[in-house]
């Protein structure tokens, strides 16, 4: 340890400068709150940047049905084994298959992403901002095929403008 | 007579009648192939397994040249190369790109030799021929012309294996395609063999259709339980569910064919299960711990004595079980009732099923229990049980309401002292028993069957048993030591030891020796 200086000795004089730039950050946060680093969050939304890997949802075609196709391609890339989807026979003969359920584990998630880059026809996106998923009961963090369409939820945590918590 | 030939640089020696493309894969040289199916006719259309031969100006087809002395072949030359490129890219032109949703894909043909051979960029920019979807030909196939490359192999099947003539090729040029005749179904019993057989995505099993991508399966090799023949299957499983069977081949049982009863047997492993030990009390089966299941069932054997126990077991188990249960009817009760009972006989014919709807008959009469019984003999158990001579009956796999008549388990449900039915599955009249014992499918153990040739063959565990089940060779471990003898068994394979020093003509007999094809008892007599 170095040998404190005949100033540092005085003691007092050091003291009231530390005082003085807290002082000088307390007056300038209390007038100009701009400033302030500190985030109102949960009463203001917190900034998200566009590729922040939040909740995921599925999308849908043009005629409102799912895009998915039930390859489980994402299923397979899953390193948490946290996608279940279970394919069915469609009607129509031009469409091979489609995800009769497709449920997502959001306990067991590690959200790497890595779905949304298996997907061969952008299906599953990671885009909607939230990342504050909260529930009372474990079985609520399965989130369903309608819920990940957006089918039951309010619509601005549909569109990832606030939280769902 | 044997013809001597180079192919790729090594010496071979081929069977006379042999082709290139057989003397090769004997030799354990890979040639690509799709129309080419070592137990059909060959056809050589698909061209894929062009070899060049010295000598010859072109490259031929290796599965319809038949080999000859001093023949030089090369599977690998740069030429060789190029030409099945080219084939492979005449036949993927008008094939769809639907990878992903295509059942299968993992296991496909056209990507294995994509990916080995192809890896070109497409220079087709033409509209692709477009073909009939989701065709359904029969209860369990589903065809898909688009993905079809003509390779005839179900054709082939269904005239030369199954000889049904139900498919044929119709129309021609790029319009071609497989297709049912005229008012027929693929119905026949082997149709799901088609299913297999197809190199591509075009025929597909409705059955397993969409279940699980093949990806995730794990095989686990092992032998129908369907009947007496015994064919080689590979379980294909996930998670301790059972999700297809697929035959496996072995020439001296099933060549490479499973009939589709055989096929979609599965479900037994995966539904309608025994899982735990139960005892009936105030009126109902309630569940129970192993040791008291089988305490229960010991105090009412030396209640009474081991003559007054009555043996019914159907020919299910292993030879294993077989041996446990036999020594444990002859040493341990020392009751002369004990009957085998194979159930109604099913449908027979010339190819692979057998009347005898069980896999270990034979075996079972082997490891020294009685021959299967006619009805005299099952009359007189009935009659024994009637008259008070029997006070347990110990039922094993069989259907207590078929055997007897449910009106004879209702009356003896009160009339024994106790009844104990050991199951897999539930059975009609399994919930009158007394005490029921969960057994283990053969998915779910190891052991051996015996098939009506004599042909010995493995089964393996593939995954734990369901629920609280036990293989059947530990609950007579367990039931024996309760009835105060020393079994000590702690695997099948300790109790295949014990039968191969014991029994005639399995004398010697190891897993080991007995591999993954088997091997017959009857010939080392």
């Amino acid at each position: 340890m170095q040998p404190l200086t005949f100033w540092q000795k005085l003691y007092l004089p050091e003291i009231l400068r530390g005082m003085a730039v807290t002082t000088r950050h307390f007056v300038v946060n209390l007038l100009w709150q701009r400033h302030t680093v500190t985030q109102q969050y949960p009463e203001e939304p917190t900034y998200v940047s566009e590729r922040y890997r939040g909740r995921h949802r599925l999308m849908r075609k043009e005629d409102g049905a799912p895009r998915c196709t039930s390859c489980m391609l994402c299923a397979t890339s899953c390193p948490a084994l946290c996608i279940h989807i279970q394919a069915g026979e469609h009607p129509d003969p031009t469409i091979e298959k489609y995800p009769i359920s497709f449920t997502i584990d959001e306990l067991r998630c590690v959200f790497c992403g890595l779905c949304v880059e298996a997907c061969p026809c952008d299906a599953i996106r990671m885009d909607t901002g939230v990342f504050a998923l909260a529930a009372y009961k474990r079985e609520n963090f399965l989130y369903p095929r309608n819920l990940l369409l957006g089918d039951d939820l309010p619509t601005d945590i549909a569109e990832g403008k606030a939280p769902n918590h | 007579m044997t013809k001597k030939l180079t192919i790729d640089g090594k010496e071979i020696t081929a069977r006379d009648d042999a082709t290139i493309i057989q003397a090769a894969h004997e030799a354990g040289i890979a040639i690509p192939h799709y129309c080419y199916h070592p137990k059909l006719s060959i056809a050589g259309n698909c061209r894929m397994c062009l070899v060049e031969l010295e000598g010859r100006p072109k490259l031929e087809i290796s599965c319809n040249t038949p080999v000859a002395d001093n023949m030089v072949v090369c599977t690998n030359s740069p030429r060789v190369i190029e030409g099945r490129r080219g084939v492979l890219e005449f036949l993927l032109i008008n094939h769809p790109l639907d990878c992903p949703i295509c059942d299968q894909a993992g296991e496909c043909g056209l990507q294995d030799y994509y990916m080995q051979y192809g890896l070109y960029h497409s220079r087709f920019q033409e509209e692709k021929v477009h073909g009939r979807k989701v065709v359904d030909f029969g209860p369990d196939v589903i065809f898909d012309s688009e993905r079809c490359i003509l390779c005839t192999r179900c054709v082939r099947f269904c005239t030369e294996i199954s000889k049904t003539n139900e498919l044929g090729i119709f129309e021609r040029s790029d319009t071609a395609q497989i297709a049912t005749f005229p008012g027929k179904q693929l119905d026949n019993p082997y149709a799901g063999n088609t299913v297999d057989i197809c190199p591509v995505g075009a025929l597909t099993s409705k059955d397993f259709r969409f279940k699980i991508r093949v990806w995730f399966l794990q095989e686990t090799k092992s032998v129908c339980p369907g009947c007496a023949r015994g064919c080689n299957i590979n379980i294909h499983h996930h998670n301790g569910q059972v999700y297809r069977l697929k035959p496996r081949q072995n020439d001296e049982v099933n060549e490479s064919w499973i009939c589709d009863a055989g096929r979609f047997s599965y479900k037994l492993i995966n539904d309608n299960r025994v899982l735990h030990p139960q005892i009936q009390q105030d009126g109902r089966l309630q569940q129970a711990s192993w040791p008291a299941a089988l305490q229960h069932a010991v105090e009412a054997i030396q209640r009474h004595g081991g003559a007054a126990v009555g043996l019914v077991v159907a020919p299910q188990g292993t030879n294993e079980d077989s041996y446990l249960l036999a020594r444990l009817a002859s040493e341990v009760l020392m009751t002369s009732h004990v009957v085998l009972y194979p159930g109604a006989p099913g449908e027979e014919d010339d190819l692979l099923m057998r009347a005898d709807k069980n896999p270990n008959t034979r075996g079972a009469h082997d490891m020294g229990l009685p021959a299967p019984a006619p009805a005299a003999q099952l009359a007189a158990m009935a009659q024994a049980i009637d008259q008070g001579t029997i006070k347990v009956l110990y039922a094993i796999g069989v259907d207590l309401v078929a055997a007897f008549g449910a009106e004879a388990v209702r009356r003896w449900a009160t009339q024994l002292d106790c009844l104990i039915v050991q199951t897999s599955n539930i059975v009609p009249g399994c919930e009158r028993a007394h005490v029921l014992l969960p057994s283990a499918t053969y998915a779910e153990r190891d052991g051996t069957f015996t098939n009506f040739q004599g042909h010995i063959q493995r089964i393996n565990a593939a995954f734990a048993p369901r629920g609280e089940a036990l293989p059947a060779w530990q609950i007579y471990t367990r039931l024996a030591r309760g009835l105060g003898q020393d079994w000590t068994y702690a695997s099948a394979e300790g109790v295949l030891h014990d039968i191969a020093a014991a029994v005639p003509r399995y004398e010697g007999l190891s897993y080991a020796k007995i591999g993954d094809f088997g091997c017959s008892v009857t010939h080392e007599s």
